[in-house]
């Protein structure tokens, strides 16, 4: 018997996609017949007080949680998120209920041993509701009580080899999509390089020391399947140099309307879009033009392309990314808090991405970047911000890199350009008596 | 209940500490014929939708099914995902960016029955537990944030605005015969954790009054430079004021003409709550998207200024949302994204075509980028 009527999130249950209501009140059912005879270490209804108080926002049209209170594991600034229920003689059960974030592996892939091994330590120790996974990527576990956090960081550390996440100011668990594990199309190994620096960096991860929170996520290449470009102030994306690889035989396929090679890779199958027509959904669509297709041969100016994956991805079976491959380096990306949304700016065109010396040409930029952030960034000033206030300029400067039209959609539409003194032939210091020979007062 | 120590000895907390060891490395997790192959792809195929193929240069292939999911998920779910798992794909399992769940088998006789199986699981409520979709040219899950289950800012629920949105999409869910890819998400406040401004449709929760302020507790609770710092139209300034009782205490005056409803001093100052039945509710943003393909990445505009909560299930939401989709889909050339068509056909056509009224609140007025998106022209439709 469900311990709070919920007739507002019962409605929720209908329907055909999976409802987080059914399987809350599932949990809430498992946890109160307990077959497994667990000794819960937070209360055995926290459940049906969380259906309670949802239900009770439903109702409101409010929230009912507080934010407030430090709580965290010893020595670590950031993975635990305090979270307090503003009702507790209602809700007794969830009264205290914190977030702790399980820094996930990347890619995603996991083992049924690993996962059951989280599970049963969540099932102990909290309420055994997860995100999987937040939106920066963690395994976010959702609502436990303060003496429970060290026990549960023990556990994960000791039995698990597994750390937290990163929360607050500080590097937050970086996160990739699923890269050349399991696609074509990626351009460099994001999974190895998302690791690297994950664990590179784990300092920076758990102790805050910067002005704001920090995002790192990769793209293996310009698909952006990890929207990297809009949510991380450092996003890499692969790209490639040299030249698309083009199988001319599987491109007359392609044109063949052959079966084995269904156009987009099948991703327009259930409507009739007509028979594929390469020079109306390739050439003519190509933002820059530089294709053409004639008597049975494709041809790309490669010079002008500008790797849009439109093509490739058209005729997967056809076209690759060049062989000379590595990533771009975009920087600022923000939501819209303080200044305006931001999306990232291009800062390094081209890097080559190599396990081999620790990522090397990576991490330095990474570096020089976070000295000036650390050094000029304003509490809670985000890096896009930093930059907007200091000029683009400036990262050049701080990263050493030199400007190239590659740095702008176009080049600035004033002149009000802050020449340096000693950009100047003479310096700013004149003497102005000397100047009075021949101008008169 | 007892307590059961973990080992952990609270006395002396640095014994046997281990810290800073990151996660668990990927390749741990690959499915061998993942780990066999990494690297070495050489094309894929959507076979039909929520099933892809991807045949390696070895010529092995891996059959990954896609189901949707819900990212707030318990144990008791977890735990049927893992039997799953066990059953037919040698105990491996995936998860997506936007909180699907893949399943992935060596070879195409093992499928049908994975399908077969997952098609069958079924919530008690009568929803599916594990449907198959979100491929190619059609609607996948939603990216999405707390909401009212967790959070201290929301102005809006997460989960249901989700789950009401998806029964209404779900046909495009499991289907592909949309223009190209349509990305929806959410986020309950705009501090938009899930950063849903890049999306081709978005939903946003979005509180319209700006903080109460209870001043008999806040100097007591809170840091009033923090508060003060936390927002970011400074609107916020030191104040004093005399409580009923004549006793004069130190508080902060809010210019409430310069709040943007942020929720940030309260995230700072729990005297300081904002949510409101009537203030708060939800913001359509739409055209935008992430992906490099034909296009730049693009920012969402808002095309709906607000629309109250209306809960358990927001129908006026999920009817603007489904005007968009089907203008979308009826008006839109094969891969082209909702913003290229909105930007191919224009937004006062947008407008026209999606049944959506324009206002005032419409036109950008926020800092120096608002002049961008004026109309600096004299070509505009009628
Ligand atoms: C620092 C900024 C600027 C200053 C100080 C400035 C100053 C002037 C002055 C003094 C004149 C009049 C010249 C005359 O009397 O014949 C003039 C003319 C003009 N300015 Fe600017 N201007 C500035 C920026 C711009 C910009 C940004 C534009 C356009 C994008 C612009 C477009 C023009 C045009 C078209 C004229 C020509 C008017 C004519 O043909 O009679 N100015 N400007
Ligand atoms: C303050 C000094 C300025 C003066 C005296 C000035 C004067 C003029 C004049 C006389 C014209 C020609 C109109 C015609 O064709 O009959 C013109 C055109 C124009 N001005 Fe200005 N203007 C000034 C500043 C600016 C500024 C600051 C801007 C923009 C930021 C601007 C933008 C333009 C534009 C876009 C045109 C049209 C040019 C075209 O034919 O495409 N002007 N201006
Ligand atoms: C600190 C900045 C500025 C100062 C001190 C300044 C000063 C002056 C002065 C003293 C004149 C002569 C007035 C007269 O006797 O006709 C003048 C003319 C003019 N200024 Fe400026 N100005 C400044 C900025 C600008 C800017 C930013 C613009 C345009 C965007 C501008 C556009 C003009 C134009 C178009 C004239 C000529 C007016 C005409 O020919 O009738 N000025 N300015
Ligand atoms: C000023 C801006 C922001 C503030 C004040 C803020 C605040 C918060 C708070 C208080 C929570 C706790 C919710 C809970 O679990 O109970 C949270 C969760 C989270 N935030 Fe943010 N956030 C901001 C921006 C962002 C952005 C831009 C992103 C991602 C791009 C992000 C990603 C997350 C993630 C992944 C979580 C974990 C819960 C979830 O996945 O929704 N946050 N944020
Ligand atoms: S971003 Fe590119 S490489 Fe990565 S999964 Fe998406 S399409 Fe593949
Ligand atoms: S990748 Fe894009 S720009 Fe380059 S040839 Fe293909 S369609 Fe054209
Ligand atoms: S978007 Fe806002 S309300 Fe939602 S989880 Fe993030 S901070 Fe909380
Ligand atoms: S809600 Fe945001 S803008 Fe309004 S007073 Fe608070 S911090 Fe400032």
């Amino acid at each position: 018997m469900a311990k709070h009527k919920t007739p507002l999130l019962d409605q929720l249950e209908s329907g055909p996609w999976p409802s987080f209501v059914s399987d809350l009140k599932h949990q809430a059912e498992v946890r109160a017949k307990n077959e497994e005879g667990i000794e819960f270490q937070i209360p055995q209804d926290c459940v049906e007080d969380l259906l309670g108080v949802l239900e009770l926002s439903y109702k409101h049209g409010r929230t009912h949680w507080k934010h407030g209170g430090i709580v965290g594991v010893f020595g670590y600034g950031g993975g635990v998120i305090g979270r307090y229920c503003d009702q507790p003689a209602l809700f007794p059960g969830v009264e205290h209920f914190h977030t702790m974030r399980v820094s996930q592996p990347a890619g995603k892939y996991y083992t049924t041993e690993y996962l059951r091994n989280i599970m049963k330590l969540w099932d102990l120790r909290g309420s055994g509701v997860t995100n999987m996974h937040g939106s920066t990527g963690d395994i976010i576990l959702l609502g436990t009580t303060t003496p429970q956090l060290e026990e549960i960081f023990y556990e994960l550390t000791h039995n698990l080899n597994q750390d937290l996440g990163g929360s607050g100011s500080n590097l937050r668990t970086p996160a990739d999509c699923l890269g050349s594990s399991r696609c074509e199309y990626a351009c460099y190994d994001s999974q190895a390089l998302c690791h690297f620096l994950t664990n590179e960096y784990q300092d920076e991860l758990h102790r805050p020391a910067f002005p704001y929170k920090f995002k790192f996520k990769f793209d293996a290449c310009p698909n952006g399947c990890v929207a990297s470009i809009a949510r991380s102030d450092m996003s890499f994306i692969g790209t490639w140099k040299d030249d698309i690889q083009i199988d001319q035989d599987a491109v007359n396929k392609y044109v063949e309307n052959d079966s084995a090679y269904p156009s987009n890779a099948g991703a327009h199958k259930n409507r009739d879009w007509g028979p594929f027509d390469i020079q109306k959904e390739v050439i003519n669509l190509c933002p820059t033009g530089c294709m053409s297709f004639e008597n049975k041969q494709l041809t790309i100016d490669n010079a002008n392309c500008t790797r849009c994956m439109h093509c490739i991805n058209t005729m997967p079976r056809a076209l690759k990314p060049g062989k000379e491959k590595g990533c771009s380096i975009l920087c600022g990306a923000k939501a819209p808090i303080l200044d305006g949304a931001q999306m990232g700016s291009l800062l390094v065109p081209f890097v080559e991405v190599n396990p081999d010396n620790d990522y090397q040409a990576i991490t330095e930029v990474i570096e020089n970047i976070w000295d000036w952030w650390m050094e000029e960034g304003n509490n809670r000033e985000r890096l896009g911000e930093l930059i907007m206030r200091q000029g683009f300029q400036r990262l050049l400067e701080v990263t050493g890199i030199k400007a190239a039209p590659q740095h702008v959609q176009y080049p600035r539409t004033n002149p009000y350009i802050f020449w340096k003194e000693e950009e100047v032939p003479g310096g700013w210091e004149r003497d102005v008596e000397e100047y009075r020979k021949h101008h008169l007062r | 209940m007892a307590f059961i120590s973990s080992g952990y000895n609270p006395d002396k907390p640095m014994e046997d500490r281990i810290t800073d060891i990151g996660p668990r490395k990927y390749d741990e997790f690959y499915p061998s014929v993942i780990a066999k192959n990494k690297g070495k792809w050489s094309h894929h195929e959507i076979l039909e939708a929520g099933v892809i193929v991807h045949v390696a240069e070895s010529g092995d292939e891996v059959y990954t099914v896609r189901v949707g999911g819900c990212r707030l998920m318990t144990t008791t779910h977890l735990e049927e995902i893992c039997q799953i798992a066990d059953k037919h794909c040698d105990g491996h399992v995936r998860f997506t960016t936007r909180n699907n769940v893949e399943f992935m088998v060596d070879s195409k006789d093992k499928v049908e029955p994975l399908k077969n199986d997952l098609a069958s699981r079924i919530f008690s409520g009568g929803s599916q537990k594990f449907p198959i979709g979100g491929t190619g040219a059609g609607i996948t899950n939603i990216v999405h944030t707390q909401g009212w289950i967790h959070c201290h800012t929301p102005a809006t629920d997460a989960s249901g605005t989700v789950k009401a949105t998806m029964d209404e999409v779900f046909e495009d869910f499991q289907s592909m015969r949309l223009p190209a890819k349509l990305r929806i998400s959410m986020a309950c406040c705009l501090n938009m954790c899930g950063a849903v401004h890049c999306s081709d449709i978005a939903i946003l929760g979005y509180h319209r009054k700006p903080p109460m302020l209870d001043h008999e507790y806040l100097d007591k609770i809170c840091e009033i430079p923090l508060a003060i710092k936390a927002c970011p139209t400074a609107a916020i300034r030191p104040a004093k004021t005399k409580l009923a009782d004549g006793t004069e205490v130190k508080t902060v005056a809010v210019k409430n003409e310069r709040c943007m409803f942020c929720g940030n001093c309260y995230t700072m100052c729990p005297s300081m709550p904002l949510a409101d039945t009537e203030g708060d509710g939800i913001v359509l943003m739409a055209g935008g998207k992430v992906s490099n393909r034909i296009s730049h990445p693009k920012f969402s505009k808002v095309v709906v200024a607000f629309i109250p909560n209306d809960m358990p299930r927001w129908p006026s939401m999920t009817d603007a949302i489904k005007k968009m989709i089907n203008a979308y889909s009826n008006g839109a050339n094969k891969y082209e994204r909702l913003g290229d068509w909105a930007e191919r056909i224009g937004w006062e056509k947008f407008f026209e075509v999606c049944e959506l009224d324009f206002s005032h609140h419409l036109i950008d007025d926020f800092r120096q980028q608002a002049y961008m998106s004026w109309r600096q022209s004299t070509q505009f439709k009628f």
